[in-house]
């Protein structure tokens, strides 16, 4: 099917109207969102010459009376002390300045709460904030206040016809050709008007960004206090996790082991009293009782990777007298700790010394094992020895990695000292508070 | 006989009543906590009394502290104490206070019928039950000593013997005649120094010495 061309339909007049909306968005460009930006500065502004005035106070009310001595004091000293004592107040206005007038949220320095003056003079954050106060901020402030100035001469500049109305007749008469002339200022206002918003634009930003190194925690801060959030919420994490395991052991108990046991007792029970039932019928009943005691055993197994509960009642040295002894090998337990550690350490050693005695077993080829636990300080210390071939690699897939990480998540040690040959030694120190 | 079950698990409350029921035992009260089981031995003066070990208020060592004012104050009242897991602590603490009607077996046991009604009749008759992980625990704590001196069977033996096994049961166990499992033990009885006395008391003082207790 042919069609006509060009096609008909709104895009054939889209050119004028293209045109409309263009000169709409020029003309009113300089006045569009600009509201917050200019009482940013003129907030900026009003707060310098507070500053100024306070600082002056005693300036304009003493300074006749006094000498050139005291004059000086007076006029550079006094201002200088109470803009440096009011600075954390100060401070804390220009960051409500920020954030009420731009939405910026600038951070604040310090870690906890913030500190007295004499610590805040002698403190980096102080020195930075006090820079802004007495440099950044007053240039800032008056490179503004020339904005805001512009902003009122375009404005009067683009409104001249309205001021040439108001005027007396007989001006006019006087002034032939203003007309022309004041189509002329009317122009230079407009492009005034664009000048003033592009610089009240780039000021606002050149502010903020000033504010955020000076007012907020420098990079240095800002990680340090990024890795004290995160080793928070990891501290956090691990022990919810740990949390987890105990829920989920202690759900197991009393639920499913329970009820395995209870059915492997009817079970035994039908096994022992159902003496007359044929043969085959007790076979399948034996069979039963037997996978039902395996079922048990296997749980326990489970229950006892995730967090097993004579640890949770008792304490390390029960835990690990209990895998010592269900390990194929002898291996001495040697616990002496004047108190227990904080959970998430108990975990953790027990995982550690669970999975070295394992990897004991399986790689070693060991005759026996030691494992020794000891407070010094503030350092938990368990070490794992063994007797065999020697020769793990900590890096190696023997599951000492996975070691490593979990000793690591609660900023622990691990160490494995491993000649061919043997012996095989692993050290582990673990943070834990006395 | 007469048997008072202290066990807060229903479940398994229920299965060992059953299996009591089943060994000829008569169970005469069935409770929940260490107090009420005091009371309820002094009420009725069982032949046995078959504890859990952890039990309420406190999901502590309830069974255990119960035990041993049994053990002292109603001495003909034997105690089987069912545990969730090994704390050989506690098998220390008894079995220093009593050499005899005393029985610490893991709950998981009740499960082999057969060996769980005899470990019952053992320790009501006034001999003891050690679970064999509560042994193999206790071995880990023995560093050095004469223990160090015997032979793996030897070891073997002594280990049935901590367990309250008689020598004909040490034999089944151990599938050798009981003639040998005789000799084995006389040579733990020199190789520990004990005492030439009766047969039965050189026995305990080789457990106790084994377990570290005595």
């Amino acid at each position: 099917m042919l069609l006509p061309w060009p096609a008909p339909g709104p895009d054939t007049y889209r050119f004028p109207m293209h045109t409309t909306a263009r000169l709409r968005r020029l003309l009113l460009f300089p006045f569009q969102g600009a509201g917050r930006p200019v009482s940013f500065l003129v907030t900026g502004v009003l707060v310098q010459l507070g500053v100024l005035f306070v600082a002056s106070l005693p300036w304009l009310l003493f300074l006749p009376v006094l000498d050139p001595a005291g004059q000086l004091l007076l006029a550079v000293f006094i201002p200088f002390t109470a803009i440096v004592l009011a600075g954390p107040l100060l401070t804390e206005v220009q960051r409500g300045r920020f954030r009420t007038r731009l939405d910026v949220a600038i951070p604040s320095p310090y870690a906890g709460q913030r500190p007295r003056l004499p610590e805040w003079l002698r403190s980096r954050a102080g020195h930075r904030q006090l820079r802004y106060h007495l440099l950044d901020g007053p240039l800032l402030a008056l490179t503004g206040s020339f904005t805001l100035l512009a902003w009122v001469v375009a404005g009067t500049a683009t409104s001249i016809y309205l001021w040439i109305w108001l005027v007396p007749l007989d001006w006019r008469v006087d002034h032939p050709g203003y007309y022309t002339w004041a189509a002329y200022v009317t122009a230079a206002g407009l492009a005034l008007l664009h000048i003033a918003r592009l610089s009240t634009d780039a000021l606002s930003r050149l502010d903020t960004r000033t504010a955020t190194v000076l007012l907020g925690p420098s990079r240095e801060e800002q990680l340090a206090r990024r890795v004290e959030d995160l080793t928070e919420s990891r501290t956090g994490l691990v022990d919810a996790v740990d949390a987890e395991r105990r829920r989920i052991e202690r759900d197991l108990h009393d639920g499913a082991q329970q009820r395995l046991v209870s059915l492997a007792v009817n079970l035994g029970l039908a096994k022992a009293t159902l003496t007359d039932l044929p043969e085959e019928a007790r076979k399948v009943i034996g069979e039963a009782h037997r996978e039902a005691k395996e079922a048990i055993e296997e749980l326990s197994g489970l229950v006892r990777g995730l967090h097993p509960a004579v640890l949770e009642d008792r304490g390390l040295d029960p835990a690990l007298s209990g895998i010592a002894a269900r390990a194929p090998i002898p291996v001495r337990v040697k616990v002496d700790l004047p108190s227990r550690p904080s959970p998430t350490i108990e975990a953790v050693a027990y995982f550690v010394v669970s999975e070295a005695l394992t990897n004991v077993v399986k790689h070693a080829e060991a005759s026996s094992a030691e494992v020794t636990v000891e407070r010094f300080g503030t350092t938990l210390l368990v070490v794992i020895s063994d007797d065999g071939v020697g020769g793990a690699e900590p890096t190696g897939g023997t599951g000492l990695a996975g070691l490593a990480k979990r000793v690591a998540s609660v900023d622990g040690t691990l160490s494995v000292d491993s000649p061919v040959g043997g012996p095989t030694v692993i050290t582990v120190e673990l943070p834990c508070v006395p | 006989m007469r048997a008072v079950i202290a066990e807060d698990s229903v479940l398994l409350r229920v299965g060992v009543v059953k299996v009591l029921e089943m060994a000829g035992f008569e169970v005469v009260a069935e409770v929940g906590d260490g107090e009420a089981l005091l009371t309820a031995v002094e009420e009725h003066r069982p032949d046995i009394a078959v504890v859990d070990v952890r039990m309420p208020p406190g999901f502590t060592d309830e069974g255990v502290r119960a035990a041993l004012v049994i053990r002292q104050q109603w001495p003909k009242t034997a105690v089987l104490l069912l545990s969730q897991y090994v704390e050989e602590r506690y098998a220390a603490d008894l079995l220093s206070a009593n050499t005899s009607s005393i029985g610490y077996l893991l709950k998981q046991r009740v499960a082999d019928v057969e060996e769980f009604v005899d470990a019952l009749r053992r320790v009501a008759a006034g001999g003891t039950a050690l679970d064999p992980q509560v042994v193999s625990q206790l071995l880990v704590r023995r560093h050095s000593g004469p223990l160090d001196r015997l032979t793996p069977r030897e070891r073997e033996v002594l280990e049935l013997m901590a367990g309250g096994r008689s020598n004909a049961g040490i034999a089944g166990q151990l599938v050798v005649s009981e003639s040998a499992v005789a000799k084995h033990i006389n040579n733990i009885f020199a190789k520990l120094d004990l005492p030439k006395a009766d047969a039965d008391h050189r026995r305990v003082l080789a457990v106790l010495s084994f377990l570290g207790v005595a």
